[in-house]
Formats: structure tokens, sequence, C-alpha cells
């Protein structure tokens, strides 16, 4: 089993396998989105209490959870790579910053747009929202600490760096904000507790997240390939490549 | 040991003859601390208010203004790269830098905080609550920033790439910070606040000259 | 104590993707030179960096004293000196401050007279104490000589040390490589023009 990992280590036979993958994971997200949100727009009863809006929870909780699971995959590829210099190491973790950074923003986004009908602003310093906030930072630091230097093993491993001193940070920041939050007693709402939510309700949450994931992991080994041929590119094995060499002709 | 001090000494000495530049921060955060008042109005109550606020945030910006120069120099120089190829601990001297760099910038914030105070008309015991907690405060802000320093050392954009990498981390000391302030000045006590610093004070003195040495060797590739 | 020899096999160095130069062996010896040549851009001083571990290898091994080099790191820098492009020396310093600062840092115990004398070797009695800001570049690349020559270090790693120094100080240079490698230290330099060292010189050069 470890050789077969280490085999997928090296670039060319990542290439081949995620040219494989990706479309099979692309129609599963897909096929689990419709299945979602079906589940979430149409099946699911009206709230006793908020109505129809609350329906944006669909989109809300989902994205929330991608975000944070997306930073701790940035956390765990780049200890990999800091400790095994791998270069896919780097190439997985620059794949998965924009995507963690989308979902963040779609989570303050839908949070805002969840908010105004609630509680009648579309900000509030709530915990979640505030340390949600601050990890939208953390990846555009990311993302913009990479793209700021130029030789690319620097940038991957700088990166890493700083993907793991801020993942240490998470827990403290979001436990700081709450400490902040609970002493102002500003907003007395949560976002997530629900006493007994509704089956069904549940199950469109839970399809709408494994939908993310997926997609997540469709466009991160599509963004991959996508690495690998720009940085292999003075390779045999990628100047031998149909697409490329056929794009030449 | 002995490192240590001799770094440390050596960029006071080095400061010193270059004396603009520490007083940039300086100056940064004696005018951050007068406008608040000038654009917020003089009432005694709301000052009161936002001021512990106010001074924090300066003291964090005053320090962030300053930490893009902490490895700067020597990289020009070459000294840097010295560093790196002694045979004395990268971290001792890396944890030199930052002592040198908070008795530079941090200990006159400390200082001149609870002066500055006077015009929030804050009370002696939120002006010592003040000190304390920027005590506290700005070394791990200083180690912490070592850490963004020494990832963008050499990048273009430095300045601006070093404050959004470091801005998150600096959240909790700022939030805990200047909550120790309002906690004492609305009854509740700050003991907890005081302890929640020195509880990251600690492991940012451990963690993050091991952090800058290895991204110090990163940069220089 | 194992016999002093930097001895490196098969390396390279990679920059941008890009293989510089092809792989290089030798071995370097106490009382032994090597002149690392090669055309601009080729990779001279990337190699100097590399084999002082602070670029990594993209390939080969580097073994100082029989060891290789990340386990050495420690007695490896005692042993070296590194002298690249950019001299280590601070512009607020003085000569002199510049020298203790220096060993200092290099964990070398200084002896204030030995510091005076070598700058004075050099020609800068006179301008000792003034901070390295007023002086000319000829005379900052002059501390850097005077370092090198009050260092302990055997194995010498220097990057073009003749550029901006007069005819008088090149001479005195070589005149100081040359006693460094008589005594049975080791030598490893780049430079553009031909260096007469005696014969313990050997050549090599890279190759794309």
């Amino acid at each position: 089993m470890a050789i077969r990992w280490f085999y997928y280590a090296a670039p060319q036979n990542f290439y081949a396998l995620a040219g494989r993958l990706w479309p099979w994971l692309a129609a599963l997200a897909t096929a689990l989105g419709v299945a979602g949100l079906w589940v979430g727009f149409a099946l699911a009863p009206e709230d006793a209490q908020q109505g129809e809006g609350y329906r944006i929870i669909f989109v809300h909780v989902p994205v929330s959870w991608m975000s944070m699971v997306i930073y701790l995959a940035m956390a765990f590829w780049s200890i990999l790579g800091l400790t095994f210099n791998t270069r896919l190491s780097g190439m997985m973790t620059r794949a998965l910053a924009p995507s963690g950074a989308m979902f963040t923003f779609l989570s303050l986004w839908t949070g805002a747009l969840w908010g105004k009908p609630m509680w009648g602003t579309w900000w509030v310093w709530d915990a979640r929202l505030t340390s949600e906030l601050i990890l939208f930072f953390l990846y555009l630091g990311y993302i913009a600490l990479t793209s700021a230097i130029d030789d690319v093993r620097r940038a991957d491993r700088a990166g890493a760096l700083i993907a793991i001193v801020g993942a240490i940070n998470v827990p403290i920041i979001y436990f700081s904000v709450k400490w902040w939050n609970t002493l102002h007693q500003g907003a007395s709402v949560s976002l997530t507790r629900s006493p007994s939510m509704a089956q069904l309700m549940l199950w469109g949450m839970l399809l709408m997240a494994l939908s993310f994931w997926v997609y997540t992991l469709a466009i991160v080994t599509y963004r991959v390939r996508s690495l690998i041929l720009e940085r292999e590119r003075h390779t045999a094995w990628v100047q031998a490549l149909p697409e490329v060499s056929g794009a030449k002709k | 040991m002995n490192i240590f001090f001799t770094v440390v000494w050596r960029d006071l000495r080095l400061a010193m003859r270059r004396k603009a530049e520490v007083l940039n921060s300086v100056f940064f955060f004696v005018v951050v601390a007068a406008l608040f008042p000038l654009a917020i109005g003089p009432e005694p109550e709301t000052l009161r208010h936002i001021g512990p606020g106010v001074l924090w945030v300066g003291a964090l910006l005053a320090t962030m203004l300053g930490l893009s120069r902490m490895f700067e120099s020597d990289l020009r120089d070459g000294s840097l790269e010295h560093m790196l190829l002694s045979p004395h601990s990268l971290g001792l001297m890396v944890l030199g830098k930052i002592t040198a760099h908070w008795l530079l910038c941090g200990v006159p914030l400390v200082i001149l905080a609870p002066i500055l105070g006077l015009q929030f008309d804050l009370s002696p015991q939120a002006l010592s609550m003040l000190c304390l907690s920027l005590l506290l405060g700005t070394p791990v802000l200083s180690c912490v920033g070592a850490i963004g320093a020494a990832l963008t050392l050499g990048v273009r954009g430095g300045g601006i790439l070093i404050s959004l990498l470091v801005l998150p981390l600096y959240v909790p000391v700022l939030v805990f910070g200047a909550g120790a302030v309002q906690a004492l000045e609305s009854g509740v006590g700050a003991q907890a606040h005081v302890s929640i610093l020195l509880a990251m004070l600690l492991p940012a003195l451990f963690f993050s000259p091991w952090a800058c040495s290895v991204g110090l060797r990163i940069a220089l590739e | 104590m194992n016999t002093l020899s930097l001895q490196v096999l098969q390396a390279s160095v990679q920059r941008a993707g890009r293989q510089l130069f092809a792989p290089v062996s030798f071995e370097l010896q106490a009382g032994q030179a090597l002149h690392l040549q090669g055309e601009n851009g080729s990779g001279k001083t990337s190699l100097l960096r590399a084999l002082c571990g602070l670029s990594p290898l993209s390939q080969g091994v580097v073994n100082w004293c029989g060891e290789p080099l990340p386990e050495a790191r420690q007695a490896f820098g005692k042993d070296v000196f590194y002298l690249g492009h950019a001299l280590g020396l601070k512009d607020e310093l003085s000569a002199l401050e510049n020298l203790q600062a220096a060993c200092a840092i290099a964990a070398q115990r200084l002896d204030t007279d030995a510091a005076v004398r070598a700058l004075q070797a050099q020609g800068l009695r006179k301008r000792m104490h003034l901070p390295l800001r007023v002086l000319s570049q000829g005379q900052k690349r002059r501390v850097a000589l005077a370092r090198l020559q009050v260092s302990a270090a055997r194995l010498w790693l220097l990057d073009e040390p003749w550029v901006a120094l007069d005819q008088a100080a090149q001479s005195a240079l070589s005149d100081m490589l040359q006693t460094h490698v008589v005594q049975g230290g080791l030598l490893l330099f780049t430079s553009h023009q031909a260096q007469d060292l005696g014969d313990a010189v050997s050549v090599l050069r890279l190759q794309p």
C-alpha cells in the first residue's frame, strides 16, 4: 500500500491518474448537488420560525464546513511537503487554496444574505462570522505570498510554512473571537443551533456537503494537472503528451 | 547563550546609528493616538470607551510598519548568509533579533501608551492594565511578525504582503490585549485576559524562532 | 580526527526547473586549491552556495571530512569561510567592529591585536574606526579580506574575490591565498581572470 502512494507522488503518474479521475468526480459532484438542492429546496418543509428564508442553510453550512476542511487539507499537504520535499504537495496546496477562498467567501456572503432577514443587518460580529472572515484573510495571505515569489520551489515552501502557522492559529482565533463575543454580549443569535432538525433537512445538508466535497476533489485534481503541465513542461514525458505535442502542430 | 546577547547588542547598536528607522514606528503610534480624538470628538465618555482599542490598534499597526526591516538590511549586505552558515544556533540568533526589535519598537510603545492614554481620559487602573497588556502583547507581535518578515524577505510588495500574512495571527493578541483593559473597566476583572496573553507569549517565544529559521532558510535558498 | 577533505560527487544545481550544469565530481584535500571556471550564468555562484549548504543540490552529495553535509553542518560551519558577492559587512559599523561582530557570529575567538594588524596589512589603519559607509567599494573589499586573514576556517569558498581591487591589493590577495594553501588549508574560488597561485591549483570548468 505504501508503495502505491509513493508511486503516485511522482507528478507523471499522478497526472495520468488525475486525468482518469476528474470527469467521474465532476459527474458525481453534479449528481449529489442536484440531489441535495432538490431535497433542500423542494422536499424539505418550511421552517416554523424562519419560513422559506432558512433554506439558505443548505448552502451556507456546507460551504462553511468546506472552508475549514480545505484549510486543514492545505495544512496537511504543507506538512507533508516540508517533511518529504515532494513536488506534488506544493501543487496540491496551491490547487486547494482558491477553492478554499471561494468557499470562505460564499460562507460569508450566504451568511450575510441569511442575516439580513434574520437580524435585520448584513453583518454581525458573531464569533463564527468573524473567525470566518479571518480565515478568508488567511487564504488570501497564502495566495498572495505564493503569487509574489517568483521561484516556484521557494514559493511552495514559504506558502507551506504560512499555511501551517495559520492552521495552528485557527483554533486560537476562533477561541479568542468567541471569548470577545461573549464578553460583549453582542449577537444573541447562534447560527447553527438547530434543536431537532427535521430528518430531511439534515439529509439535504449532508448531500450538499458531500457534493461540495466531491466538487473540490474534482477541481483540485483538474487544477493539479494544469500545474503539473506548467511546472514539468521541460521534461520529455510532458513534451510527448498528445495534448501538448498535438497543440504544437 | 552568549550569541543571543551578541546579536541583541549588535542590532541595538546598528539601530542607534540609523535612528530614523527606529523613530518611524513610535511616531506613527503617537500620530494615530492623537488623530483619533480629533476625528471622533472630545466627549470623555466616548473616548474612554474607545481608548484602549485605539491605542492597541495603533501599537499593532506601528509594529507592523517596522516588520519588513527586520531582516532586510542583513539580507542586502550578506550578513544573513553568514548567520545561516554559523555553527551557532540560528534560532538563538533569530530570537536575539526579535528581542532587539521588541526593545526598539515594542518597549517605546509600552512607555508611551500611558501618556497617550491620558488623552482618552483613562483611569490610572486602566492605564496600568493597558501597560501590562502591551508589555505582554508586544513581544508576541514581534515574534509572530518575524515569521512574516522571514517568509517575505526580498519579495516585492513586502510591506503589504507582511501585513496580510500577519494580520490574522495578530487578532487574538489584539482581542485579549484590548479586552483586558475593557474587562477591567467593566468590573469583570482581567485575570483571565492576562493569563491568556501569557499563554500566548510563552509558545510564541519558543515556536517563532524555529519557524523563522525555517522561513529564513527557505528565503535564502 | 578525520583528515580534511571536501568531496563532491555528481553534484548539480537547478534553477527555475533547469539544470545549470552537467554534474561535477571532485575531491579537495588539505593543501589543495580548485579554480571553478565557467561562463556568466553557468552556475558557479550557485554551486558555491550549494556547497555551503545555503541552497539545495538538485542531485549529488557533498562530504566534509568523510561525513555527508547535512549531518556535518555544525563542524562544517566552524571550518568554512564563504565570501560571496555581498561582503557580509554592516555599513553602520566600523571596520574593526565589523571584524569583531563577524567573528562572533562565526563562533571564532578574535584577538583585537590580530584584527588591527590585519586591517593595517590591508592599508586601513587610518580608517579602522570609520563607519564602512564612508569607505569606497575597494576599501570595503579590503575589510572583507582582512576578515579573511583573521579567519581560522580551513576551507575557504571565495566567489570572485579579486573584483574591485587595485593591482597591489590583487597580488596581496593572491599571496594570502597561496599562504593559506601552503599551510594546509583548502581553497575553492571562482574568477574570470587566470590566477597564478602555484602548482597546487586544479581547474574545473562547468559545462551546461
